[in-house]
């Protein structure tokens, strides 16, 4: 690491309660449980069915990963020129090493451009770096324009999902929300269609006459210095064109090199996320052009913790994630906790790994925690992120910060397990003999010692007698 | 030069030191089909209707009529017209409003609006827009409540990286580009899926076999 070490000022990444907690709390939320089992369950089939259809998933799952890593060890090159495009296309970039001085950029331009409102594209970076709070404090109000954001942000709550942030809400409880925060809504009903009607109504006023923006950015292509957004409703598109002034924050993990790179990415993110072959609009733009968008393009460039991530070879891999949310719709602790319990703009499994890298509080270090370590959230990434294998390393990171405590060993004895074939089939074998005293009506509901915090939380399904490797090479035979 | 920039630059290469290159990007995926131009034509018309788009089929002679028909099953009278929108695929008897800078107020008031496209893709069911000539700035197919694209069957090409090849020029020279796949649509209450959030609600296509 180099002697300037990364600041995490982020206010939104503030993991307030060890999850843990969070997550027992959330387990008694019944509606809670009902909507997120039923989300999920509905986009999971609906994305097996969208990457069935691809004969050639798998080569781009390969090119996504290999495009993502190389992007990454050539991270500097690739964003100076990007720095270099977008200043030749006519925007102007900039650098920051931290949340705080991101939003303190995207304020200082906003105040200079005397704004007192601010547009805003759904944005998890922005929501990592506590934006709108911030704006807040220099008397700047950030309206988000997203539907879901809007449900969110009237109802003074948190997001629950990084696509459907508001798919904790039914629509009795959003019609309670709209008619008590947007205007004209006396006769609203619980129709979605009147409901969203509604939404487009105020937010239709807010794009006439709003002149600035800010949004995140899906990919940024360094050799062209185009960004891309990927969206659905149409509010990214009012945004990125209609405004005087935008403002794009970025994580420097989004770069790619090229712009053929773009041929993986519009294939596997739209499947992988809202499980369509393609989702409603994909813009791209780059710097300012005369009569088209707007007049005045800014790109903010934000490290917040990503040079720590880079730094770890074994978690480096967690920077390739592109927030498809393919790994929380597969993950069965996500499914019965849903996203306000990771306490964090990231949920789920990628939440579990990303935001204890991005935010080194104790309670942030429960996360990786926060699995059952059964491999699905790897299968669908798709750009290959080992996610079980990062859990593990950092699990044993965060007990070596505890101290050596028999946890700690048995995660650092796990963490070499993972890593070989042979010792991971040793060891289920050795678990399937040694976990019998424990196995109770076919549940282990409490383990011994050190491993007892494993069970308070959850019943374990035992290890079969038989490993799955070990039924398949039978069968083989 | 900025002092975040160094630091950030000087924190990624402490970060990588002297790690490996990586390996050449595999790029095996499927780069072009292998459809005819009959197969593109069914395969987008197929893939854009599941997006609950109306597609219609017809010749290049018929392109006006088509739109006519179209526009008139809908109620629509008054539409704005991109510069460069080829004098065929303008429909007689409407009251077209062409762009040369309409404010936003008046594109927001017209019926609809008409363009062509740059390239459509068949596996996916999706129109792009480069905005050259027939298609407008961004903003025209956007505030407009109907849009009716025109799509010239040669410009249908098969897979994703098919197009993103062929608008590799028009983003080298710095033109913006708008994938759209169906209207603007939102599952974000209960998953139940309502069209026109925010851009056009409704979306029509006439794909010309001939052209
Ligand atoms: S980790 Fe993979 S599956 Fe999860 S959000 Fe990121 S890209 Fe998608």
């Amino acid at each position: 690491m180099s002697t300037d070490t990364p600041v995490h000022e982020g206010p939104g990444i503030l993991v307030e309660r060890p999850f843990p907690a969070a997550a027992r709390d959330a387990l008694k939320d019944a509606q809670l449980r009902r909507n997120i089992g039923k989300a999920t369950t509905t986009i999971r089939a609906k994305r097996r069915n969208a990457v069935a259809e691809m004969p050639d998933w798998e080569a781009l799952r390969d090119a996504g990963y290999a495009i993502k890593r190389d992007a990454l060890r050539r991270l500097d090159e690739n964003l100076l020129k990007l720095d270099a495009s977008v200043t030749a296309a006519g925007g102007t970039v900039h650098w920051a090493r931290d949340g705080a001085e991101a939003n303190r950029i995207v304020g200082d331009i906003l105040a200079g451009h005397g704004a007192e409102e601010v547009l805003k594209i759904k944005s998890l970076t922005t929501d990592e770096t506590g934006l709108n709070g911030a704006l807040e404090a220099r008397g700047i109000d950030a309206i988000e324009t997203d539907l879901a954001e809007v449900i969110v942000q009237k109802g003074g709550d948190r997001s629950s999902h990084i696509l459907v942030p508001a798919i904790h809400r039914n629509r009795a409880e959003i019609r309670a929300i709209f008619k008590r925060e947007l205007p004209d809504t006396d006769d609203l009903t619980d129709d979605p269609k009147a409901l969203t009607a509604a939404a487009r109504r105020y937010l239709r006023e807010k794009f006439m006459t709003v002149p600035c923006a800010v949004s995140g950015a899906n990919f940024a292509v360094a050799e062209t210095g185009s960004v891309a957004i990927f969206e659905s409703e149409g509010n990214g598109r009012m945004c990125l064109t209609l405004p005087r002034v935008l403002i794009t924050v970025m994580g420097i993990e989004k770069v790619v090199p090229r712009w053929d790179d773009m041929a993986a990415f519009l294939q596997l993110l739209p499947r992988s996320s809202t499980a369509e072959r393609m989702n409603p609009y994909n813009s791209v733009w780059s710097g300012t052009r005369a009569g088209e968008g707007p007049e005045e393009f800014h790109l903010v460039l934000l490290d917040n913790g990503r040079t720590a991530v880079l730094a770890d070879e074994a978690a480096r891999d967690t920077l390739n994630c592109i927030r498809c949310s393919a790994c929380l719709n597969i993950c069965p602790v996500y499914e019965r906790t849903g996203g306000r319990a990771y306490g964090s703009t990231y949920p789920g499994p990628i939440g579990a790994i990303l935001t204890p890298q991005l935010d080194p509080s104790a309670e942030a270090a429960t996360l990786p925690f926060a699995s059952s370590l059964c491999g699905a959230c790897y299968e669908v990434c798709p750009v290959k992120i080992d996610i079980p294998r990062i859990l593990v390393h950092l699990r044993s990171k965060a007990n070596a910060a505890k101290g050596t405590t028999g946890e700690a060993l048995a995660m650092a004895a796990m963490a070499r397990v993972f890593g070989s074939e042979r010792l991971y089939a040793l060891a289920q074998r050795a678990v399937a003999v040694g976990q019998r005293p424990f196995v109770r009506d076919g549940q282990i509901r409490a383990l011994p010692g050190p491993l007892a915090g494993w069970t308070a939380m959850r019943d374990l399904a035992p290890v079969p007698k038989q490993s799955f490797r070990g039924w398949w090479a039978e069968r083989k035979r | 030069m900025s002092a975040a920039r160094d630091a950030i630059l000087g924190r990624i290469r402490a970060a990588l030191g002297d790690a490996p290159a990586e390996a050449p990007v595999p790029r095996s995926f499927r780069r072009a089909g292998t459809a005819d131009r009959a197969a593109l034509i069914a395969g987008f018309a197929e893939k854009a209707s599941a997006y609950r788009v109306r597609v219609e089929l017809c010749g290049a002679a018929e392109v006006a009529a088509t739109a006519a028909r179209l526009l008139g099953e809908r109620g629509h009278v008054r539409l704005a017209v991109p510069a460069g929108l080829p004098a065929g695929f303008a429909p007689e008897g409407f009251d077209l409003v062409p762009d040369e800078g309409l404010d936003r107020a008046t594109l927001s008031a017209v019926d609809g609006v008409i363009t062509a496209c740059a390239c459509a893709i068949a596996q996916t069911g999706t129109i792009v827009l480069d905005h050259g000539a027939g298609q407008g700035r961004r903003a025209l197919t956007l505030l407009p409540d109907y849009h009716l694209c025109i799509v010239e069957a040669g410009r249908i090409v098969d897979l994703v990286p098919e197009a993103v090849a062929r608008m590799e020029p028009a983003v080298k020279a710095g033109r913006p580009l708008t994938f759209i796949s169906g209207p603007s649509a939102t599952s974000d209450i209960e998953l139940s899926r309502v069209e026109g959030v925010h851009g056009p609600r409704t979306l029509d296509v006439i794909v010309v076999r001939d052209a």
